[in-house]
């Protein structure tokens, strides 16, 4: 497929390399010579220096035989602007980045009215991340599949656990648990576990279930921290806007710190509710003065990402409660990773794993789309939900007797809203949702899972 | 230092190899030649040394610019290693310095023979020369490119090394839709000439050795004479398709979708053909009292400027013979060289254009010093990097230039053949002046000479750096 993509900001060198690697065409537009260099240098893509949203420039990286343009600037109207030049100068399908909180009410309403495939908006995708693992906080990461039907979350084994040397089947039998163990980080391993393997301490699972059997799971497993009430936020970001203003609907009380005494006005005209700090949120004697030791959750949303990590290692240090992080640097993931910092969450990746699903279901018209796309680890193991729309070999058939490929689980199958954990009698169905974890990279279609 | 991957790289480079010399190699048994099982050993050899060479997987595919230099250059050498081979086995190149002269020559599109007498050659010799020019005149790199994924992004930094211009760019976002095309398009044209030719009568195994050699600008000729025995219809179409092959292949590019007002707007192209109508009309105009009719005297006017401007190097006539202004304008030809991004060899008209307008903007400098002012063409603003780069190519060119004049200058022979020999290989053209030219062949020089020749061509064809990269102490520093 030919893809276009404005703007080479971190978001945008992200998707370049998402959608190169999913063997897709790529031009990629930038104002900055030096940038749009440094990115044809690094990715088999072309690249072309210009105001992206100008007919001409457009014209001339191809726009009449492109199939899907996205505008990721970092400029909100300037992304409108290239979608509209686009829809009028091609045929093709637009996606916008729109991040100002003014705009993104709107967001409805302009997909509609401009035609737009899709408007993204990664700080919000992100804060209702953070905000899912705030209200669930023994998991470091859920995802949700069929519209919240299935979750998947991601937990670390805390020490002397009951659940420590127990083998992956006996979950079933004997917590007589409906969840399934779809995922084990040891180390720098990443496993898809059959039923013999046993858990060990410090193991990062990945299990799948319904919100009601998962927290019945923790509750087994004598893991379940009790809710949280209070959140403070370091950092009067979007993010910050976003994730506050969702945890204040569900009556959370939250908290914010920011320096900047004009956010600190705003932030407190759009969301009276907040308490807004005015204060350095690095400044330890601030942090533990608002009261860092008793708060159920602390979330660090600063621009940087060391300040982010310092002050959670930090807040880690003086609190049992939650501890989220923001990174926007995917390189160093695994150093982070094995700082054991509880929640990461990186709003590029979100994005990235939005478009990136748009894509797949773009470039599979017919047949079992990809609904849901999440990359679990990222370039190794993703989880994707198919719906199975029309008659395809692997309906009706038990999923003993057909030949998976090697490292493909079927996860779950939520049949009328029911999740069904998959057993070898059971069959796929018309009209079914699948969950399918594997380390296949670029699924496009539910029978690319077969041999 | 990837060294897995340059190695992993070799070895498809010699497995290719392999592969290229199966096609002399059935020529060799159509023709019922001993030669063949020279071929044949020699492919097996290639094949051997490759499949050794692929053992090992490397751990990490990433190769950047310096590992692009390097696999570059190594590779070039060793495909002249290798196409030697067959040459000296067969005992037609009884010297293996000879032999490696002589393939490098076939490979770098250079066409500059050692063989005193071509017609004793075997047919399969004679088509190996003539297939070389053409896997070399789009690049060895590329062809493999365009069928095997060698390291996805760091695809770029090989074209980049291999491909020649001031800047090299992609047709389509991929390296290897890229390569394809390129290749396609090449083919298409060399097919095209081909049945040229056959229509006009020429018998088809000089036909395909013709249109080999015309693609790759090369200009091995399998006659002593070159081209000159041929008829007028023949030699025009070789002169029309040696003139199409110094083009950019981004013009083709552009025609092919239909985007005929940007292919028009590449000044290159423009100047490429300016320089060869006035050329043309001015060595005519000086040779024409040598000749009985004005249009014998254009025909081989034209076959001469296009043989020289794209670095292909066949001969219809001896222009030692001309007079002085007619061959210091072919030699003035041999330094412009074609367009960038076709197969001929030279500085580059692109090269020249940058260098003309930076020459201008300098002289508008020392009348307003403050003025500020940037250089364009065809629309894109040219950025100092690449002015810088460009002047540093110049600089290097120079000096290699300079260097090999005096290396040759021990062996005594005189100031014209010396300097149109290097000329000569360095861009990659085939013949020189005096000694080297039109009829006469590089068999005389010692062997130090031919090593020297040698390294110029493959220096020549992959435009410098590659080679002064791959001797500089700095690239092996860990």
């Amino acid at each position: 497929m030919n893809i276009i993509i404005i703007g080479c900001g971190q978001v945008g060198q992200t998707l370049t390399e998402q959608l190169s690697n999913e063997g897709d065409s790529i031009t990629v537009i930038d104002t900055d010579e030096s940038i749009v260099d440094e990115v044809t240098r690094k990715y088999d893509v072309m690249g072309y220096v210009g105001n992206g949203a100008t007919y001409s420039t457009q014209l001339e990286a191809g726009i009449e035989n492109t199939d899907l343009m996205i505008a990721v600037t970092a400029s909100d109207e300037l992304n409108l602007l290239c979608c509209l030049v686009a829809r009028k100068a091609g045929r093709c399908q637009t996606i916008a980045r729109v991040r100002n909180p003014e705009y993104s009410k709107d967001a409805p309403y302009l997909q509609e009215e401009l035609r737009l495939a899709m408007v993204i908006n990664p700080e919000q995708a992100a804060a209702s991340e953070m905000a899912r693992v705030i209200r669930f906080p023994s998991a470091i990461k859920i995802d949700i599949f069929a519209k919240g039907a299935i979750e998947l979350l991601k937990f670390r084994l805390p020490e002397k656990c009951v659940l420590e040397n127990y083998a992956v089947k006996e979950i079933c039998t004997k917590l007589g648990c409906d969840v399934l163990v779809c995922m084990i980080e040891r180390e720098d391993e990443v496993l898809i576990p059959n039923g013999d393997m046993t858990f060990s301490q410090g193991d990062r699972i990945s299990i799948i279930a319904t919100p009601q059997n998962a927290a019945a799971f923790f509750k087994k497993i004598r893991f379940h921290s009790g809710h949280v009430r209070n959140v403070m936020i370091a950092g009067g970001g979007n993010v910050a806007y976003y994730l506050s203003k969702t945890l204040l609907k569900a009556g959370i009380s939250v908290k914010v710190i920011e320096q900047d005494e004009r956010r600190c006005e705003e932030f407190c005209r759009k969301l009276p509710k907040a308490a807004v700090i005015h204060g350095d949120a690095c400044d330890k004697e601030t942090l533990l003065e608002e009261g860092l030791e008793n708060t159920g959750a602390f979330v660090s949303l600063t621009s940087k990402d060391e300040e982010n990590i310092l002050l959670s290692l930090f807040a880690q240090s003086r609190t049992d409660g939650k501890i989220v992080t923001k990174v926007e640097h995917t390189e160093y993931d695994e150093i982070i990773r094995k700082l054991n910092l509880d929640t990461i969450v990186n709003p590029k990746n979100i994005t990235a794993e939005y478009i990136v699903r748009f894509v797949r279901a773009m470039k599979n018209t017919v047949g079992s789309n990809v609904e849901t796309l999440y990359s679990l680890i990222k370039g190794k193991v993703e989880a994707a939900e198919f719906t199975i729309r029309e008659k395809s070999p692997i309906v009706g058939i038990p999923l003993q007797n057909l030949h998976f490929k090697k490292h493909v689980l079927i996860a779950g199958i939520v049949r009328k809203g029911r999740m069904i954990i998959p057993r070898g009698q059971d069959t796929m169905e018309i009209g079914d949702s699948v969950v399918v974890v594997s380390r296949n990279l670029g699924l496009h279609d539910i029978c690319d899972i077969i041999e | 230092m990837n060294f897995a991957m340059i190695i992993t790289v070799l070895g498809w480079v010699s497995c290719f190899n392999a592969a290229f010399q199966l096609l002399p190699a059935l020529v060799g048994l159509i023709y019922q030649e001993q030669a063949a099982w020279s071929f044949l050993i020699s492919a097996a050899g290639s094949l051997v040394l490759g499949l050794l060479l692929l053992i090992r997987k490397p751990k990490s595919k990433a190769l950047y610019a310096r590992e692009g230099f390097v696999i570059v250059s190594l590779s070039w050498i060793l495909m002249s290693l290798l196409g030697a081979l067959p040459l000296f086995l067969c005992g037609a190149i009884p010297s293996y310095v000879d032999a490696l002269f002589e393939a490098a020559s076939g490979y770098t599109t250079t066409g500059a023979s050692i063989v005193p007498v071509v017609e004793e050659l075997p047919n399969c010799c004679l088509f190996w020369r003539s297939f070389m020019h053409w896997i070399g005149g789009m690049g060895v790199l590329v062809f493999i490119m365009a069928f095997i994924p060698l390291s996805g992004a760091g695809n770029m930094n090989l074209m980049r090394a291999e491909s020649p211009g001031p800047m090299v760019g992609k047709l389509v976002p991929r390296v290897k839709t890229t390569a394809f095309l390129l290749y396609a398009m090449y083919f298409g044209l060399t097919f095209l000439q081909f049945i040229c030719l056959i229509i006009a009568k020429m018998p088809v195994f000089d036909a395909i050795n013709t249109a080999f050699a015309t693609a790759g600008t090369g200009g091995f000729g399998f006659k002593n004479d070159s081209m000159a025995s041929y008829s007028t219809a023949i030699q025009v179409i070789i002169t029309v398709f040696m003139i199409l092959f110094g083009v950019n292949f981004n013009f083709y590019f552009l025609l092919l979708y239909k985007r005929f007002k940007d292919a028009l707007h590449i000044s290159e192209v423009w100047v490429y053909f300016g320089v060869i109508l006035t050329s043309v009309v001015l060595i005519t105009w000086n040779i024409s009292q040598m000749y009985d009719s004005l249009g014998i005297a254009l025909r081989d006017a034209a076959f001469s400027v296009g043989s020289v401007i794209t670095t292909t190097g066949f001969a219809t006539a001896d222009f030692n013979q001309w007079p002085q202004l007619s061959k210091m304008i072919l030699l003035l030809l041999m330094f412009i060289g074609a367009c960038a991004g076709s197969t001929g060899g030279g500085i580059k008209v692109s090269r020249f254009i940058i260098m003309f307008k930076t020459m201008l903007k300098e002289i508008g400098l020392q009348t307003h010093p403050k003025r500020v002012k940037k250089i364009k063409m065809d629309g894109h603003e040219i950025s100092h990097e690449t002015i810088r780069a460009m002047n540093n190519y110049l600089i290097a060119y120079f000096v290699i230039y300079a260097l090999s004049v005096l290396l040759l200058s021990i062996e005594g022979y005189d100031f014209t053949t010396n300097f149109s020999a290097i000329a000569a290989t360095l861009n990659n053209i085939g013949p020189g002046l005096e000694l080297v030219g039109p009829t006469g062949n590089f068999a005389f020089f010692s062997d130090l000479s031919k090593l020297v020749m040698t390294f110029d061509m493959i220096a020549g064809r992959l435009e410098l750096f590659p080679m002064l990269v791959l001797f500089s102490p700095a690239t092996w520093k860990k």
